[in-house]
């Protein structure tokens, strides 16, 4: 055996480890990480939420019951949420106000909808920081908002998960649903990017 | 608990690094801990918020300076250990070196025994509380004052559900406060939402 009893076993050895746990104790987890690896792959990606921006920007009537509803009327497009996130809430930014979203004693995302979190979404530094300093840590990750613009940060708390809702561009007018949704970003639906 | 993980204000932190195209996974053994997480809950070997709490109670430099799927990975093995699906000897003899684990579990408690509903507008507090147990109120807000935006279906509640404890499923209430009332002038001027559980809120007369 590489290492004495009594050091810390790297990562991927304890991985490992607890991978053959399960599986000693027939839970076929192989199987399922494929499984899992494929909606991974696959379904939760950001691609999901675009369409849902897209369809608010083109649809007013669509838009009111997505704010009024999210977990409702995402479903409307095929989208489902894990069980536990029981309800979705949908954040408007307009020219006044922006809104970014934060979980700051674990990671939490609506990661079916917008994708699950990036690396610097889960680190210590945003989420320590956002909510305390969110004028100064949303300009030095790019996006400097006017001093008049009323910032919301929503620290997900509570299994309610949130997405933003960033405004339409105004070159975009008059483009196809299947349009807009390709410049619509997971950072966008954070709340720590414009479009 | 007031644990290392409870991190929203804390200061000294440096620049995020942020990129467009940030990865979600940076090694294969992260995408296999993700899904054994999932194959856990699917199988109701553990719930989202004792795998929260199990997170918690990682030794505070252990959490520091773990990434987020060592400390997932953490959490799930120490609830795994803690409900007998395998003995922490085996997960070391497993992988060939020791694999650290979390600290024990406080007690978990019961709704409050008065609970009150509030509606859009009210203004409320958050109970000044030190909860040994699971807790999902951020310390930031303990103690402090804001306005009732709107109220959620109801949850299984944490403080309860991790722990094993029976307890009523209760709404949360988004709370906005002021961040110049979390933090007098110590913070950027922004609106802080948090969905806020019914049983740590009291009126403000």
């Amino acid at each position: 055996m590489a290492n004495r009893h009594d050091e810390q076993a790297p990562v991927e050895q304890r991985a490992a480890a607890l991978e053959a746990a399960f599986e000693a104790r027939g839970m076929k987890a192989a199987d399922f990480i494929d499984e899992h690896t494929r909606r991974v792959d696959e379904e939760w990606l950001p691609r999901n939420g675009a369409r849902v921006v897209a369809k608010a920007w083109t649809d007013p009537v669509f838009r009111q019951r997505l704010v009024a509803n999210g977990r409702d009327t995402v479903a409307e497009l095929g989208l489902t949420m894990p069980v536990h996130h029981r309800h979705l809430v949908v954040l408007e930014n307009t020219e006044a106000v922006h809104n970014v979203i934060v979980c700051t004693q674990c990671s939490c995302t609506a990661y079916s909808i917008i994708g699950l979190p990036p690396d610097w979404y889960k680190d210590l530094e945003y989420r320590a920081r956002v909510v305390r300093e969110s004028r100064t840590v949303l300009k030095e990750m790019g996006l400097d908002l006017p001093a008049d613009t009323e910032i919301r940060v929503w620290d997900t708390s509570a299994d309610t998960r949130y997405m933003v809702l960033p405004q339409q561009p105004p070159r975009t007018r008059g483009w196809s649903e299947e349009r807009l949704a390709e410049i619509v970003t997971k950072d966008s639906m954070i709340g720590v990017a414009r479009l | 608990m007031d644990g290392m993980h409870d991190l929203g204000g804390r200061q000294g932190f440096g620049r995020i690094r942020h990129a467009p195209d940030a990865q979600v996974f940076h090694a294969p053994w992260e995408k296999r801990v993700n899904a054994l997480l999932a194959l856990a809950v699917r199988e109701g070997l553990v719930n989202m918020d004792e795998y929260r709490h199990a997170i918690e109670r990682m030794e505070p430099r252990h959490y520091l300076g773990a990434s987020y799927y060592e400390r997932s990975m953490t959490g799930l093995a120490t609830l795994c250990v803690e409900k007998g699906l395998v003995t922490k000897g085996e997960l070391d003899r497993l992988a060939g070196g020791r694999f650290p684990l979390s600290g024990e579990s406080a007690p978990g408690r019961p709704n409050a025994a008065r609970r009150q509903a509030f509606a859009p507008g009210d203004r409320v507090r958050v109970k000044n509380e030190f909860v040994p147990g699971h807790v999902r109120m951020p310390a930031y807000i303990r103690g402090k004052t804001g306005v009732v935006v709107s109220r959620t279906p109801l949850y299984p509640f944490p403080d309860a559900h991790a722990h094993g404890v029976t307890a009523e499923d209760e709404p949360t209430y988004d709370v906005r406060f002021e961040s110049q009332d979390l933090w007098p002038n110590g913070a950027d001027a922004a609106a802080v939402h948090v969905g806020v559980f019914e049983s740590y809120l009291e009126r403000v007369p």
